[in-house]
């Protein structure tokens, strides 16, 4: 037999008997949780969606950085060096016009640097060059002694950028090549002494092409300036945002004292620069951009925390105003239970109970329409579907903080019809007979 | 059982003051059908209410199996009229959304015992309302409605039965059969008190006392009938 004697029997009896009070009432609570968790899962996908963007941007970013290195690192390979290590003693003017130092420094320098723990400089690569008469041919030349590449020795060993020309072998440019109709496998006299044409250069278009390039040692001697050199070429500088000529230009002087630095390979550079330009560029724009999210994220936060408590609140007056009309309804009810002796306390059970069950309902429901409205908002707002994603944990933790506070919007807003139900006389209510 | 000496109650209103009760003593005993006879607004209502513990008196006294239930705090009064007192009204007041069965249990929700289905059989048949016992009240006749809130009243087997025009909403046939079942009522030991302006109660009563202005009319031995009808 069921038990009317049983508070929750009797919610349940007077919820079926008034459906479309009960009714009316879930959907204001339905309403007011849907607001809410739909507020938190727009707020929620608007986050998501912008970690998608910054995602994406950066890796876009990342690819287009990293094509930009290897297209600096190219360019630094063709071009061969990006600095150039001179004398101090050496007049920058007479340097550009003649295209090579006129002053000497010794060639133990370029050990020195080598091992000098310099981390921006890969290799450096010392060279005597001078323009002399070709005795032999007369015609006059740049002739190059170099001694090959010599790695930094605090990075890992690599590739040779440019190669050592073996003693007695020569390098010719592409003009003393061609004027002089010299092939790989000749041999030619230079100042008095054989030399094997090991390599004839294409055309470079500039000083290279009248350049003759053989082993620094025998430049030395032939140019009779043993131990000397005029210049170190500084290869593959790590042209990175983060180093600047002036910053490279320090370290190496203060490695060689007397010396200074000379920026070659400007092309290299004005990538490098280009790239650490954009680079910059890049990341202000996705900060921009991540910025530009945050302050739409701040509006519609804004927006949500001004249109729930609107909501909230117009909700809570309707329920307020069901459970008046409730309360006002059942008031023949509450005066006889009351005469027969169930107390205020029981009444007001009868009215809270029947708001938490409105509340648990409403919740439920809410959040579910919440989830869904939030997810068709994000639809509209960001222009694709995406999920919330929410562990299940989470999940269920906002549905219980759904019905809970749903309850309690519910319960708070049928306090006061309850209260007045509880504080009826009941004499007043049986003396209208 | 039930004893009111000199009780006064008075309502103040728009444009004055309303004298509902002036100086009324009666005891009700064990056994006894009182039948208060008067015209609509001498007091009657009032008079039953203060009885029932539901209105406190503006002076006098009201003694309950021997209690003042207006000395008591709340918890003891709800509990002292819930297992002493029964009601009825004209108007029924059944509870709308529970049937005949569960109005006749409800008040078990007083006491906060488990509802006790032989109890709830037994006045089901008692008062015949064996095939309506799972109706709800509108579904019901105004006769079925009053026999349920009779059995209603009778279900914590209170030793007084208040009754308010309890068949002021009926036909002379269920009429009878209500006054019958308290006229039986009494007869088994309980006690009556019977508010009405139907001369037809007198008929049951016991003993019948008139009210006029809120005052109980006087007569020779006993308080009888004013006869006004």
């Amino acid at each position: 037999m069921r038990s009317p004697g049983s508070i929750w029997r009797m919610i349940i009896d007077e919820i079926r008997f008034r459906k479309m009070n009960f009714i009316l009432s879930v959907v204001s609570v339905f309403i007011a949780g849907s607001a809410l968790i739909g507020a938190i899962a727009v707020l929620r996908i608007h986050d998501r969606f912008t970690g998608f963007i910054m995602e994406e941007k950066g890796k876009k970013l990342e690819e287009r950085l990293a094509a930009l290195e290897d297209d600096t690192r190219k360019a630094m390979l063709e071009l061969g060096f990006n600095i150039v290590i001179l004398p101090d003693e050496q007049e920058l003017s007479d340097w550009y016009e003649k295209g090579y130092s006129s002053e000497y420094m010794p060639e133990g320098y370029v050990d020195r640097l080598a091992r000098s723990g310099i981390i921006i400089v890969r290799h450096f690569l010392p060279t005597l060059q001078q323009k002399i008469e070709w005795p032999e041919k007369k015609r006059k030349i740049i002739l190059a002694g170099t001694r090959g590449e010599v790695p930094n020795l605090s990075k890992s060993p690599r590739e040779p950028l440019v190669e050592p020309v073996p003693e007695g072998s020569i390098i010719l440019g592409y003009e003393l090549h061609r004027s002089l109709d010299l092939q790989e496998g000749n041999v030619l006299q230079l100042m008095g002494r054989p030399f094997e044409v090991s390599e004839c250069y294409t055309e470079r278009g500039s000083q290279d092409d009248i350049t003759a390039w053989i082993h620094l040692k025998e430049a030395q001697e032939l140019l009779g300036k043993p131990g000397l050199i005029n210049a170190i070429l500084a290869l593959e500088c790590v042209c990175d945002e983060d180093v600047s000529l002036a910053r490279l230009r320090e370290e190496i002087t203060g490695i060689l004292p007397g010396t200074k630095v000379i920026e070659k390979g400007s092309q290299a550079l004005a990538r490098a620069e280009t790239r650490r330009n954009l680079a910059v560029e890049a990341r202000a724009t996705l900060e921009a951009e991540k910025q530009n999210r945050e302050i739409l994220r701040n509006a519609r936060e804004d927006f949500a925390s001004f249109l729930i408590p609107l909501v909230l609140l117009a909700c809570g007056l309707w329920i307020a105003f069901l459970g008046l009309m409730n309360a006002r309804a059942r008031q023949e009810e509450i005066g006889i239970l009351r005469a027969f002796g169930v107390s205020g306390k029981q009444v007001l059970k009868l009215f809270l109970g029947k708001y938490l069950l409105t509340g648990i309902a409403g919740g439920f429901f809410g959040f579910f329409g919440g989830m869904s409205s939030g997810i068709l908002f994000g639809r509209i707002l960001e222009g694709q579907f995406l999920r919330i994603g929410l562990g299940p944990g989470q999940m269920v933790f906002l549905l219980l903080l759904a019905v809970a506070g749903a309850s309690l919007l519910a319960g708070l807003a049928g306090w006061i019809p309850a209260l007045l139900a509880t504080r009826q006389d009941p004499a007043d209510i049986l003396h209208a007979d | 059982m039930l004893v009111l000496r000199n009780i006064n109650k008075t309502f103040h209103v728009k444009n004055g003051m309303v004298k509902a009760l002036q100086d009324v003593s009666l005891s009700l005993s064990g056994g006894e059908f009182l039948v208060i006879r008067g015209p609509s607004g001498c007091g009657k209502t009032t008079l039953l209410l203060v009885a029932g513990c539901l209105l406190k008196p503006g002076g006098g006294q009201v003694l309950l199996n021997g209690m003042d239930p207006y000395n008591l705090d709340m918890d003891h009064v709800n509990r002292l009229r819930s297992e002493t007192i029964g009601f009825v009204f004209q108007q029924f007041h059944l509870i709308p959304y529970l049937s005949a069965r569960d109005n006749i249990s409800s008040p078990a929700l007083a006491s906060g015992n488990p509802v006790m289905p032989g109890r709830v059989d037994e006045l089901i048949r008692h008062f015949g309302l064996e095939e309506r016992a799972g109706h709800l009240p509108h579904q019901l006749s105004t006769g079925e409605r009053q026999r349920t809130a009779l059995a209603r009243a009778l279900y914590n087997d209170p030793g007084i039965i208040l009754a308010d025009e309890p068949t002021g909403n009926l036909d002379e046939e269920n009429a009878e059969i209500l006054y019958k079942y308290l006229r039986q009522f009494a007869a088994d030991g309980g006690s009556v008190l019977l508010v009405s302006h139907d001369r037809r109660a007198c008929d049951y009563g016991t003993r019948v006392i008139g009210m006029s202005q809120g005052r109980l009319q006087r007569s020779t031995g006993s308080y009888v009938g004013a006869g006004s009808g």
